[in-house]
């Protein structure tokens, strides 16, 4: 019989090799990871509360939190509903050309941002496909509100569906099969029954689409124009505070961003161990 | 047996939904760019894509977002060892914080590490003395790269290195392998096709990375990078132009997209077969 001590020294390091390798992980996330995080915070109080208050609360910054919040408001409730269709349809039923429908459904991850505005622009900017016509109507979608509020959809389209399909397709059909068979309708089935089992990976899934349609920086930057207190998201509110050598201005907006990335971290985090109950 | 008939409802307004929304809102969008590319005029099209200036942003692309990616494979094979294998005070918020680059705003991280890094930054203004600069030069790029992408490797490889048999280590030490013979030829065997997902995804973020670069590249002219280049070309109202250089940028991103999918699919056959 082998004893415990040689079992556990067949899948482990000894003790100076192990601590050398988690202080050097640890030592690269703080350098990597940590230092950022807090840079935001420290540049962003730098002229002390009242600063960073006035920064937060003046006009301009007030109006792109308006627009993003807009934007997230539009973007996510829809995104919610093409995942919830599209991983219904992958997920419950078999039919042709479904693998590349999955494939399709991750485009937007492998387009570059600046690219993801580009066809946009492409579309409805004044030498654009549908571009003179909009004109003539008076119709502005780029370099206003509808252009933002498009590309932050195109973007944010994945996520739920991301989540929502490797989960599903895990459940199998049985227990959706077993409710319409004792008699409930498509609606009950779909609510008392596939709801209440992908809740969890749902919620992940709109929480980091939300996180990324606040967030969303190239495709909105090449669609909204830049006009001040009109069509700037925060992203964009940062990036002019920023270049106009507002470094306090940038960092207190920049920081609103932050707590919601920590607050994505940790609901995330919460939501996986509901995942694993 | 034939396949049994399907009973669930909703196939028709599921999957239509699905395919008129991609339709209106990817695919009608993005072949508005090959649809433009194929109104450019070849010649004009082929001089666009190949100007020295956009040469030397496809060579500093490419370069940084290796460079970067082969950076994260090494750190984020250690960083997701680490997590996986051993046991250490606020493991938990460790785990959760290798998330940040997915949830923090790219924007965000810009501007963070153009401060660090600057020559007054926590960081610049020791590395500036001893001649390393890294705000506003292709350094910079990859520092930025790498902050974007390291979660790639780490949630591929974490997995795999958590579910890995602890039985084949054993039976590896017990025919007398020393624990970096067993690290060498059976553990990272096991773990290379996820890696390999994990450096691709990096590198294909990295090709398309703009909001984390902008800052910290300072738009010098070693250090534009192909995006930016692309949105340069829309401000002068060069919508030719730019949708040039998106269709180089969007078929070499296509291709990478079909190589990880292809490796993802790999791994998961790998996996089930162990």
């Amino acid at each position: 019989m082998e004893s415990s001590q040689q079992r556990a020294r067949a899948h482990s390091e000894n003790p100076i090799v192990r601590y050398l390798l988690i202080g050097s992980a640890l030592l690269f996330l703080a350098f990597f990871l940590v230092t950022p995080l807090l840079t935001v915070f420290i540049e962003a109080f730098d002229k002390g509360w009242d600063a960073y208050r006035a920064a937060i609360v003046e006009p301009d910054a007030l109006s792109s939190i308006y627009l993003s919040l807009m934007a997230v408001a539009i973007a996510v409730p829809v995104n919610t509903l093409f995942g919830v269709a599209a991983a219904w349809s992958i997920t419950k039923f078999d039919f042709i050309g479904k693998n590349i429908l999955v494939t399709l459904v991750d485009i937007p991850f492998a387009v570059s941002p600046i690219i993801s505005g580009l066809i946009f622009v492409l579309m409805f900017g004044a030498q654009g496909w549908i571009g003179p016509w909009l004109a003539e109507h008076d119709i502005r979608i780029i370099f206003a509100v509808p252009g933002i509020i498009l590309a932050t959809m195109f973007v944010t389209v994945p996520f739920v569906a991301r989540e929502l399909i490797p989960h599903m397709q895990a459940q199998g059909r049985e227990e959706e099969e077993a409710a319409l068979v004792l008699g409930a309708t498509g609606l009950q089935t779909f609510f008392r029954v596939t709801l209440p089992n992908i809740r969890w990976s749902l919620m992940y899934g709109i929480i980091l689409c939300t996180a990324r349609a606040m967030g969303e920086f190239g495709a909105v930057a090449v669609v909204s124009g830049h006009i001040r207190g009109q069509t700037n998201t925060i992203p964009l509110h940062v990036e002019i505070l920023y270049n106009e050598y507002n470094f306090v201005g940038a960092f207190a907006v920049a920081s609103l961003l932050t707590l919601m990335a920590i607050v994505t971290l940790a609901l995330k985090k919460i939501v996986e161990w509901k995942i694993s109950e | 047996m034939k396949t049994k008939r399907n009973i669930l409802p909703g196939f028709g307004i599921s999957t239509g939904f699905t395919m008129t929304y991609m339709s209106l809102v990817v695919l009608i969008p993005l072949s508005a760019v090959f649809l433009k590319a194929a109104s450019v005029d070849w010649s004009q099209f082929w001089t666009t894509i190949t100007a020295p200036r956009l040469m030397a942003s496809y060579r500093l692309t490419l370069g940084t977002s290796f460079i970067s990616a082969c950076l994260n494979a090494m750190f984020g094979l250690l960083v997701a060892w680490v997590l996986a294998r051993y046991e250490f005070p606020l493991k938990r918020i460790v785990d959760a914080l290798v998330d940040l680059p997915f949830a923090l705003p790219t924007a965000v991280a810009g501007i963070a590490l153009t401060a660090i890094y600057s020559q007054n930054g926590w960081f610049g203004r020791y590395l500036e003395p001893i001649g390393i600069k890294v705000a506003f030069t292709p350094l910079g790029i990859v520092v930025a790269l790498m902050f974007v992408g390291l979660p790639f490797v780490v949630r591929n490889v974490q997995p795999v290195l958590e579910d890995l048999d602890k039985e084949i280590e054993e039976a590896a030490r017990s025919l007398g392998a020393t624990r970096w013979q067993t690290f060498r030829l059976v553990i990272v065997p096991t773990i290379l096709p996820a890696l390999l997902t994990g450096f691709a995804l990096a590198f294909a973020r990295g090709l398309g990375e703009y909001g984390s670069v902008v800052f910290i590249s300072g738009n010098l002219p070693n250090t534009q990078i192909t995006s930016l280049l692309i949105n340069t070309k829309l401000e002068q109202y060069d919508s030719a132009g730019a949708t040039a250089i998106a269709v180089v940028m969007l078929v070499i991103s296509f291709a990478l997209l079909l190589g990880i999918n292809l490796l993802q699919a790999r791994t998961r056959r790998f996996q089930e077969a162990v």
